[in-house]
């Protein structure tokens, strides 16, 4: 399979290096890696080596950044990615549950995937949520006020949506 | 007295229709047709308004140390890259009124001559990229952002930055390398971005609540804003209220406000949830210093401390704390310090960007030896091998980042060193049978 954006990404991604100045084209790094994760699923050494053609930059400055920022998926993932909130304030209002009960659930252990391959299961630090404990993040949209009930609700929710999303690429590691 | 929030429950506030109705953008008419930029740098030195974001510093003061004798375009770059454990104020403004950003974007850059002006969002909040970019749109049709800005010649151009998720890039000159495409690896000071900043020109980088409050400041004169609020702590000040409280939630106050009655005041707090007992407070962000009950209503002194800078960093370290970035986590008395203590650190140490050995090293080390304590396996040695750590590592690093991972384990220790005694002496107490942790211990 190869890794290509289709032209209305192409478009969108030659919007994005017009927000600089000529010659900065780099900065648009981070928001090409955003793009093509959305698309791609995960940033492999192939989407990354593109995003290097695009932006006229080595690849491997693709790679230390894509790997210094938590946001970027380094390997496969499942279709939905939980990223639930485990810093002190949302400690504090019951995320370790949360967190146990989502493990028990989706039958994985931290990092793990589900066997149907359909969530993947994260903890990250803070996402700036903390007057509305426990939360987590499922693409663009923040859950809040979290309780087993709800995780219920929201993960039947995904399934029943997920009938519609295609299959991530196949790809390297770093 | 609310600054920044009098319209935030007007419906349809978010959109430029309603915004622009309720009296918005008034200030960029004022600044751009009838004052210099020197005017509106002026006009914010005299309020006093000093950065929300965390550190303090006086905003009109940063603003008059860009380089003018630069021959390159100077910027104004908006750190909306909101991390702070307990802090979410920045993420509501932008969330229910993104125009109070944008104006406040377009009357600064005025003032700094910026014609390039960026919002470095972090990347976590897709949704609030969206909403700005939608309000961003909104200006340009509206003919508040582009070339020739109601016809006073003055041009400017303003987008969105996102992140990729790294409280680093929270720190300016980690920042800039970010929106750089680069590593968020904080820069050596000097040279400070008013002299080299964004792509080695002139930049000043503001926090969201910082910016927002110029239009006001605009609107109504620096020496109004400098008469709310108490002393130097002239304004408002957007707290975010999380933890064991009854209404947490994003509140603005005028500064001096008597903390006890921020904490008590159904207006606010609503007191401590479950009728439960106060145990603690960190009242600016995981990274100031924690303050038990005694300390933290009144000062070593006696007096009624209030939310100030001034008054909560009253003491120092040894019996004060400091207003921050007003993420406020209240602790009730079934809250275990030690497993706080080891979370934030935790966290320090995921973020560290690795770049200075005290900080990449010794937040893991505080780490470890935080989780052995947590969890049954502490040694007595090990609560002055943390103090010592927090120590080498505190202002030995390029940024302040070793510095934010320090202070809350030196302070826990510092209030709470009964409770790391009491983890090591009774680690049966702390744990059942099969070696899992109790939470809600309340400590002898």
């Amino acid at each position: 399979m190869e890794v290509k954006f289709s032209q209305e990404q192409l478009d969108k991604v030659k919007e994005i290096i017009s927000r600089y100045p000529e010659g900065k084209q780099k900065s648009a790094l981070l928001p090409l890696l955003h793009l093509a994760q959305e698309d791609f699923g995960w940033c492999s050494v192939e989407v990354m080596d593109y995003i290097a053609t695009l932006l006229h930059i080595k690849p491997v400055e693709v790679y230390e950044v894509a790997t210094f920022y938590s946001m970027f998926h380094m390997k496969p993932v499942g279709k939905y990615v939980l990223e639930v909130c485990q810093t002190g304030p949302c400690m504090l209002r019951g995320s370790d549950q949360i967190v146990n009960y989502l493990k028990k659930k989706l039958g994985v252990e931290m990092g793990g995937t589900s066997a149907d391959g359909m969530f993947t299961l994260k903890t990250v630090e803070c996402l700036a949520s903390c007057g509305s404990a426990p939360m987590m993040q499922v693409e663009d949209a923040y859950y809040e006020y979290l309780s087993e009930e709800k995780i219920d609700e929201i993960l039947d929710m995904f399934r029943a949506n997920a009938i519609h999303r295609k299959e991530h690429f196949p790809g390297r590691t770093v | 007295m609310k600054i920044l929030l009098d319209k935030i429950n007007v419906p349809g506030i978010n959109t430029f229709e309603v915004y622009r109705r309720e009296g918005g953008y008034r200030a960029v008419e004022k600044a751009l047709k009838t004052m210099t930029p020197d005017q509106v740098v002026e006009e914010v030195k005299t309020s006093g308004l000093r950065g929300r974001g965390g550190a303090g510093f006086p905003t009109g003061m940063k603003w008059s140390f860009i380089d003018k004798t630069s021959s390159n375009p100077h910027y104004l770059v908006c750190n909306a890259d909101e991390s702070e454990p307990g802090t979410f104020k920045d993420r509501y403004l932008m969330q229910n009124s993104p125009h109070s950003l944008i104006e406040g974007m377009i009357v600064s850059s005025f003032a700094l001559e910026a014609k390039l002006s960026y919002i470095y969002v972090r990347g976590e909040l897709k949704f609030i990229i969206k909403i700005l970019e939608k309000a961003i749109a909104e200006a340009y049709a509206n003919g508040f952002l582009g070339k020739n800005i109601l016809g006073s010649g003055y041009d400017l151009d303003l987008y969105v930055q996102p992140g990729g998720g790294a409280y680093i890039c929270g720190e300016e000159t980690a920042l800039l390398e970010s929106l750089e495409g680069k590593r968020g690896n904080p820069r050596i000071k000097p040279p400070f971005p008013a002299v080299k900043g964004l792509w080695a020109s002139p930049t000043v980088v503001n926090n969201v609540e910082t910016i927002a409050a110029t239009t006001w400041i605009v609107n109504n004169g620096g020496a109004e804003y400098a008469k709310i609020g108490i002393g130097r702590s002239t304004g408002t000040k957007l707290i975010s209220a999380c933890g064991h409280i009854n209404n947490p939630g994003v509140y603005e106050i005028e500064l001096g406000l008597p903390v006890k009655e921020f904490l008590y005041s159904n207006e606010y707090c609503g007191g401590i949830w479950k009728n439960h007992k106060l145990k603690a407070v960190v009242p600016g962000g995981s990274s100031v210093p924690i303050l038990p009950e005694e300390l933290f209503l009144k000062t070593a002194a006696g007096e009624d401390r209030l939310m100030s800078y001034e008054s909560l960093s009253d003491g120092g370290f040894a019996t004060g704390s400091m207003l921050g970035s007003g993420g406020f986590i209240v602790y009730d008395e079934t809250a275990c310090i030690v497993k706080n203590t080891w979370n934030f650190s935790r966290f320090y140490h995921h973020e560290s960007c690795g770049q200075c050995s005290p900080c990449r090293e010794g937040t893991g080390w505080m780490e470890r030896v935080l989780h052995r304590i947590e969890f049954g396996k502490g040694r007595p040695e090990d609560i002055d091998l943390l103090v010592e750590v927090a120590k080498r590592i505190e202002g030995n690093t390029i940024c302040p980042l070793g510095d934010a991972a320090a202070w809350p384990v030196a302070a826990a220790i510092r209030h709470f060193r009964h409770e790391f005694e009491y983890h090591i002496k009774h680690p049966e107490k702390v744990m059942d049978a099969d070696h899992v942790y109790q939470p809600g211990m309340v400590m002898a």
